[in-house]
């Protein structure tokens, strides 16, 4: 594959340009894919590289965009198409056809009325004019390419009885339907579990061997570019800043920003300071429970979402807590911050049980536990300023009961390094990074012992996502907090955890010493989970 | 661990956004958009109408006279006369206080009964929520117009009996409105977050529910008192809101309709008066979603200083 530059150019993108108003999104980005070949397009959000290849492919449906420079389509006609300057009546012919499209979210991006067969064969009979039944066949070899298993049951199934997965796979499909000279895959693996990537992956390049499409992936993780790409192309602010072969890149980057996104990255070898093993139990969880009543075709059933875990953490210690999603893992986050209530089990916090007790009690206990959700954009109330946002716990618990209270915000604020004139703005003025610093501060207002972190920093850029670990290090360490860290990066867990917690359909499959887990672990699920990560080091090609 | 850096992640984004001082008050972004600042002129010019009819109206509402009858506009009758001579200009701007008094009344009753039992219902859920909607789904099941006949019939017609019946045919209406967007709002993680902290209930509807849906709410309370007039038209017209001889919009068209191909005039100007008001009150609730919603508002102050 690495002979990609010199095979048949797929698409060749020169002086890109896209202006919104007068602010200029994307400046002068300049690419080509070559059959076969794939370009890795890495940058951070906001940095305009879903935005340069919408437009590249005539698909930017911005309000006000004016998209300049030329972008040609060089499909199996031989042809040249222009996409930039082509008629909307081209660009159909073109979309699904030449060009396949998967997407980030595989939850939204298919049509809930329709059945797989129909969403497959949509593209096909519109390009390819095949009858209903001739698509049909083909849709059925296309999922049993996409590795769906038992095809020929799954043709009349509804994207909703399909896991993530699955129904990146069958995105995966449609988007092949047509034999499309090039694939633009817009963050395909984002939102699914490491397991789940690295199998779509492997699924990509297969597909991509056999049929030698051309690869547009575009991600913000470098670790899949690094599996993915042949080259990698790294947009800062709509401009290209480093354009190279994917391992001399990641070997040797020649601009700070490149260097920056790789050394934010979290990779597995990190450790956390160490914390003190004698120190005092603060929060022991036995043998919890908790159950679902779930609506089935087959009639009502009760789905174990926990099911008889037990754990330990000890003052100033973190607990990590991985597991696919599904696997129960917020579930007890929930349960400790009052959210969910447990069929069984007890939640020792200093010599009271969380989960026996109720009213007036119960909220001077709330105090003790505090989380921070992973959506730094949900869980701020939009319209409510920032100050009110973290005063909102003080005002609640009538606290400080001295000093003031806007004080205390400013304190907080400062704490979580934000200026304290943000008190005064609202959510949505804040970038993702801040408001998750906002949540932070808000957790922290009320003192709380134990701090659950569910995913806390999985929405955000990689740099970011650094920076805000290590302010949650800092702050673990000047307070003395306790955390429980929910995460399915292994990699950003090992880098904060003391202790493992390993779960599996509501199950702890395996638990202890963090460096046990990571250096041997007993488990083939863990074991599992480990292999899947991103090398740091590209996978020779 | 490197020590992190005091400065905020983005500091470029902080330099297109308002200073913590630069808040624009919410009345000058609404007059600053010129549909809502026609609107709110127009309602406002309504309102000093209504309030200075018996001195503006040139004429007595019930001054008869039969040999001016159906004449049509001219300078002394500026919207002609109806059928019994009577001025329609002043009988119009009379019966505006008297439509928007119904319309305010009947709207702030539902109002105030319906968004608690909405968002309630909402928020908790269960069986309460089953109760209560089924009580409202058993008023929605009755057309509005026979609801309200039944009340005027049963409390004898008159403008305190309009009120009511329209207040009540709209309480459903706001409860299912603000339970549906509570029921979106509750499970946004910012109310779990709040949850988590202990926060009693009451105030999670207050601070969190309440704000949030405020768009559907204000849009729907600007749509009732469209629907109010309306409605408060229907009834008069059908002899059961504001009885004759006091004026009402409706009730002037009722009046109009034996005569639509011998005098426009009858029916085209409080046909005009209705349309004129309702329209007002729909582009005022449009603009203030807008103002009420931060994301909106920021735009709006962005562009202001532009």
């Amino acid at each position: 594959m690495s002979d990609s530059s010199a095979a048949q150019t797929v698409l060749r993108v020169e002086d890109l340009r896209v202006a919104i108003g007068r602010k200029e999104i994307v400046r002068g980005v300049n690419f080509q894919v070559g059959r076969g070949g794939t370009l890795g397009i890495v940058g951070e959000s906001g940095s305009g590289k879903s935005m340069s290849v919408l437009a590249a492919t005539g698909l930017l449906d911005a309000p006000g965009a004016v998209v300049t420079g030329t972008s040609t389509l060089h499909d199996d006609d031989g042809a040249g198409l222009a996409l930039t300057s082509a008629t909307p009546k081209q660009l159909r012919r073109v979309h699904g056809n030449s060009i396949g499209f998967v997407f980030q979210d595989p939850s939204t991006s298919l049509n809930p009325l329709l059945t797989l067969e129909r969403q497959i064969s949509e593209s096909l009979e519109t390009h390819r004019g095949m009858t209903r039944r001739t698509a049909r066949a083909r849709a059925l070899e296309l999922l049993e390419a996409v590795g769906i298993p038992d095809p020929e049951s799954r043709l009349d199934s509804y994207p909703h009885q399909l896991s993530g997965g699955q129904r990146q796979r069958v995105m995966i499909a449609i988007a092949l339907a047509c034999d499309p000279a090039m694939l633009i895959a817009d963050e395909p693996t984002t939102a699914l579990d490491v397991t789940t990537q690295a199998q779509i992956i492997d699924l990509v390049k297969e597909l991509q061997h056999d049929r030698g499409t051309a690869v547009v992936w575009i991600s913000h993780d470098l670790g899949v570019i690094g599996q993915v790409a042949d080259e990698v192309l790294v947009l800062k602010s709509g401009e290209a800043v480093e354009h190279r072969e994917t391992v001399s890149l990641m070997d040797h980057p020649s601009h700070a920003y490149t260097t920056q996104l790789l050394a934010a990255r979290p990779v597995l070898g990190r450790v956390p300071q160490p914390a003190d093993p004698a120190a005092e139990v603060v929060l022991a969880v036995e043998d919890l429970d908790v159950a679902f009543p779930v609506s089935t075709p087959a009639g009502k059933k009760t789905i174990h979402a926990v099911d008889s875990v037990s754990f330990e953490v000890r003052r100033g210690h973190t607990l990590g807590i991985v597991g696919e999603s599904g696997s129960g893992k917020s579930t007890i986050a929930n349960v400790l911050t009052g959210l969910v209530e447990p069929q069984g089990g007890t939640a020792q916090l200093g010599g009271t049980d969380l989960l026996r007790v109720r009213g007036k009690q119960g909220r001077g206990l709330r105090r003790r536990v505090a989380m921070v959700f992973q959506d730094p954009f949900a869980s701020l109330n939009s319209r409510m300023r920032v100050g009110d946002s973290i005063g909102e716990p003080l005002t609640v618990h009538r606290l400080p009961a001295s000093g003031s209270r806007s004080d205390r915000i400013r304190e907080l604020l400062e704490l979580v390094d934000l200026p304290t004139h943000f008190a005064s703005r609202y959510p949505h003025e804040l970038s993702g990074g801040q408001r998750q610093r906002v949540s932070i501060a808000r957790a922290l207002a009320l003192e709380p012992e134990v701090v659950i972190l569910d995913e806390s920093t999985a929405a955000l850029d990689v740099s970011i996502q650094a920076r805000v670990l290590d302010l949650l290090a800092r702050l673990q360490s000047e307070l003395g907090l306790t955390y429980l860290f929910i995460a399915h990066d292994l990699a950003v867990v090992q880098q904060m955890s003391h202790d493992v917690l390993v779960m599996r359909n509501g199950q702890a499959v395996e638990q202890g010493a963090a460096e046990q887990i990571f250096d041997d672990p007993q488990q083939d699920y863990t074991r599992m989970l480990l292999a899947a990560i991103p090398p740091e080091r590209p996978a020779a090609v | 661990m490197t020590d992190p850096t005091p400065t905020p992640e983005n500091p470029t984004a902080t330099d297109v956004e308002p200073e913590a001082d630069g808040r624009v008050a919410a009345w000058k972004l609404l007059a600053g958009n010129p549909v809502t600042l026609f609107s709110v002129i127009v309602l406002v010019i309504i309102l000093v109408v209504a309030l200075l009819a018996p001195w503006l109206a040139p004429y007595g509402v019930n001054q008869t006279d039969v040999t001016r009858a159906l004449q049509s506009p001219s300078a002394e009758h500026w919207m002609g006369t109806d059928d019994l001579g009577r001025d329609i200009f002043s009988r119009i701007i009379v019966a505006s206080g008297t439509s928007l008094q119904i319309a305010l009344v009947s709207v702030i009753f539902a109002f105030v009964i319906g968004v608690p039992i909405g968002i309630i219902s909402g928020y908790l859920g269960g069986i309460t929520d089953t109760v209560l909607m089924r009580c409202v789904d058993v008023m929605f099941a009755f057309p509005v117009l026979l609801l309200a006949l039944a009340i005027v019939a049963i409390l004898s017609p008159g403008q305190l009996t309009t009120m009511i019946a329209i207040g009540v045919v709209f309480t459903p209406i706001f409860a299912r409105v603000a339970r549906a967007s509570t029921l979106s709002v509750r499970v946004e993680p910012f109310v779990q977050v709040s949850k988590t902290m202990g926060t009693p209930g009451w105030w999670i509807l207050l601070r969190h529910i309440l704000p949030n849906i405020t768009g559907p709410v204000v849009v729907q309370t600007s749509l009732s008192l469209a629907f109010a007039i309306l409605s408060e038209a229907a009834l008069s017209f059908l002899g059961l809101g504001i009885q004759p001889p006091n004026p009402s919009w409706g009730g002037m068209l009722f009046d109009a309709q034996g005569f639509m191909s011998q005098a426009w005039w009858m029916s085209v100007f409080p046909g005009a008066a209705i349309f004129v008001t309702v329209l007002a009150f729909n582009l005022l609730g449009d603009g203030l979603r807008d103002v009420l919603d931060p994301k909106q508002r920021t735009l709006a102050e962005a562009r202001r200083k532009a």
